[in-house]
């Protein structure tokens, strides 16, 4: 019996995971999206053409720079206003576009429908953003040609692109969750966007046990290469022990999985009121 | 004929729904059995609301809303059993008929086989097979309200709700819509319709529900409604070879408002306050063989004038 809804269930997920996936990359609405996931790709991208073979730059350069683009651009800027672009959007664009009853009226339990539109955000986000994050290792090394070839496959280069795309993956899973949680308790994403923003931003001033509370903390600790604090936050910014990955990955996922609760229980309250909207 | 119990009715048990200030219904008590039950009102009377209060798509301020013993609280198997043909004209973008009727059935949980045979089979019902394949979006408002129909339709409900189903149908649509309810009504089970077009309610209806700004006016079997409305006498229509005599004997009798002779004076209607002392004096005078009856048929015992007489406005022109 337990067996048979779990089945039902996860055919329900599937079902809903791949219509909302498909309608998330397939959206007029998202070319911004995908302008954040790629603008970098055709920066370095120039950069390698103003620089063939690595003769106006050196590798240890551009490994700190693609550090950054990867820290700085790609998980405080790109990955977040991206997910909270699309993630806000998966229960709030159904209001808008008054097709949320469809889903309500089917034999579904909310909590199902939750998990089956946050798994494809996360899907269309690791698809983009993931994308996004090769093409620009693949640009920022493959213009040094043997060279960049050495240090990914003899080098550590293997072992940072991995550890970039895991940060991808679990930025767009940690800030996933918290927009959908978010589009679920406000109307306008953008005041406590822009909340998560600063906090995001400034939370490295904060005593360590406080810095737990933000998504960047965890994902800091696995950035390949270490990028100090500059400018004036670096008088501020208390550098807090970085967190073992065997007790990162667990408090990361609780504060995912506290988000995604906290959504499903909210999803009970949500009627259908196009006209109140 | 045995009563139908609590799991086979549609229960409002003391039911208010308010959206902020706004009264959407209030004090709603209802039991609707199996068969064909209309939900009559104006504008903003609260059919819509109470049949999204059926389907779980807004939660009542107060009381408590079952069908057939079930509540939306358990969607899984509330949604198994209904079907809610709403009137939001809005679709998910880019979406064909079929693809809209299929992912409703793949949300049931079906195989894609049997989804495309039942999605096929709802498409064949509403007369849109032809048109499956092509975008909702450039569908005209009749097709969107059958693709709508298809999919409230396709899981095979036992409990159909239909919030204005006949809007936008050309005539022979609305007719063969007409049909599918009543088939779906004749089964035994539970159709609840809301609609604009009184007169097409009355065919198919077997009880109606009469709102008016949030409250049930009345409700029950047309003719047991119509009866105790006792403040507008009952108006009978008598086609027969001697419409002058009967009209005299009417006369005869105090119950008797008026009596009116149809201009071809091979007809009158009759208006009374007591319906049965009519009926046993027309017994007695056709026995008697003094008239000869063609017809006899209550000239508004219908829900437009019930509609008229309770809620004021002709129902028509809703």
């Amino acid at each position: 019996m337990a067996t048979a809804e779990w089945h039902k269930w996860w055919t329900q997920f599937v079902v809903i995971a791949k219509m909302e996936y498909r309608k998330n990359v397939f959206t007029k609405r998202g070319l911004w999206i995908y302008f954040l996931a790629f603008a970098p790709v055709f920066i370095i991208g120039a950069h390698g053409l103003e620089s063939p073979m690595g003769k106006r730059c050196s590798m240890g350069e551009d490994t700190r720079i693609l550090a950054g683009i990867i820290m700085f651009f790609y998980v405080r800027l790109g990955i977040f206003f991206g997910c909270l672009g699309l993630f806000t959007w998966l229960f709030r664009g159904e209001v808008v576009q008054k097709s949320l009853h469809y889903y309500f009226l089917a034999p579904v339990r909310r909590e199902v429908l939750v998990l089956g539109k946050y798994v494809a955000g996360v899907a269309t986000a690791v698809t983009l953003f993931g994308a996004g994050v090769l093409l620009s290792y693949v640009l920022m090394y493959g213009h040094f040609g043997v060279a960049g070839q050495n240090f990914t496959f003899d080098g550590p280069g293997l072992m940072h692109l991995r550890n970039y795309l895991l940060i991808t993956v679990l930025a767009c899973i940690g800030y996933g969750s918290i927009f959908l949680a978010l589009s679920l308790v406000v109307k306008n994403p953008i005041v406590p966007g822009t909340m998560v923003f600063l906090w995001e931003a400034i939370s490295g001033v904060f005593p360590p046990i406080i810095q737990k509370l933000s998504i960047t903390f965890y994902l800091k600790g696995l950035a390949p290469v270490e990028l100090p604090s500059e400018g004036i936050l670096a008088l501020f910014t208390v550098v807090a022990e970085p967190v073992p990955l065997w007790l990162a990955l667990p408090g990361f996922g609780l504060v995912v999985c506290a988000m995604l609760a906290f959504a499903c229980w909210r999803i009970h309250s949500l009627e259908i009121s196009y006209s109140a909207e | 004929m045995t009563q139908p119990t609590s799991n086979q009715q549609i229960i409002f048990d003391n039911v208010s729904k308010f959206y902020g200030d706004v009264l959407g219904v209030n004090r709603v008590n209802l039991s609707i059995a199996p068969g064909i039950t209309s939900l009559v009102g104006p504008n903003g009377s609260g059919k819509t609301t109470l049949m999204n209060l059926m389907t779980g798509l807004v939660r009542p301020t107060q009381g408590g809303v079952s069908v057939c013993g079930l509540t939306a609280d358990d969607p899984e198997k509330f949604f198994k059993m209904v079907g809610y043909c709403s009137q939001f004209d809005s679709f998910p973008k880019g979406i064909t008929g079929y693809e809209l009727v299929n992912n409703t059935l793949l949300l049931h949980g079906m195989d894609g086989k049997k989804a495309h045979e039942l999605a096929i089979e709802a498409l064949q019902r509403v007369n849109l097979l032809d048109a499956a394949h092509r975008k909702v979006a450039g569908y005209s408002k009749g097709m969107r309200q059958r693709v709508r129909l298809a999919q409230s339709i396709a899981h095979r409900p036992t409990v159909l709700i239909l919030d204005e189903p006949l809007n936008g149908l050309d005539p022979m649509a609305r007719a063969e819509s007409i049909a599918l309810f009543q088939s779906i009504g004749k089964q035994g089970l539970h159709v609840v319709i809301s609609s604009h077009i009184l007169h097409e309610v009355d065919k198919i209806s077997d009880r109606v529900v009469l709102l008016s700004s949030g409250y049930v006016v009345a409700e029950g079997a047309i003719h047991s409604v119509r009866t105790e409305v006792k403040e507008h006498p009952m108006q009978i229509m008598v086609r027969c070879n001697n419409p002058s005599l009967l009209a005299s004997r009417v006369f005869a009798l105090d119950h008797a408002v008026e009596a009116k002779i149809h201009a071809d004076g091979k007809g009158i209607l009759v208006r009374t306050c007591d319906i049965e002392k009519f009926y046993l004096l027309l017994n007695k005078i056709v026995v008697s063989g003094e008239v000869e009856l063609e017809a006899v048929a209550p000239a508004d015992d219908d829900v437009n004038s019930i509609y008229q007489y309770l809620i004021g406005s002709d129902g028509g022109s809703i």
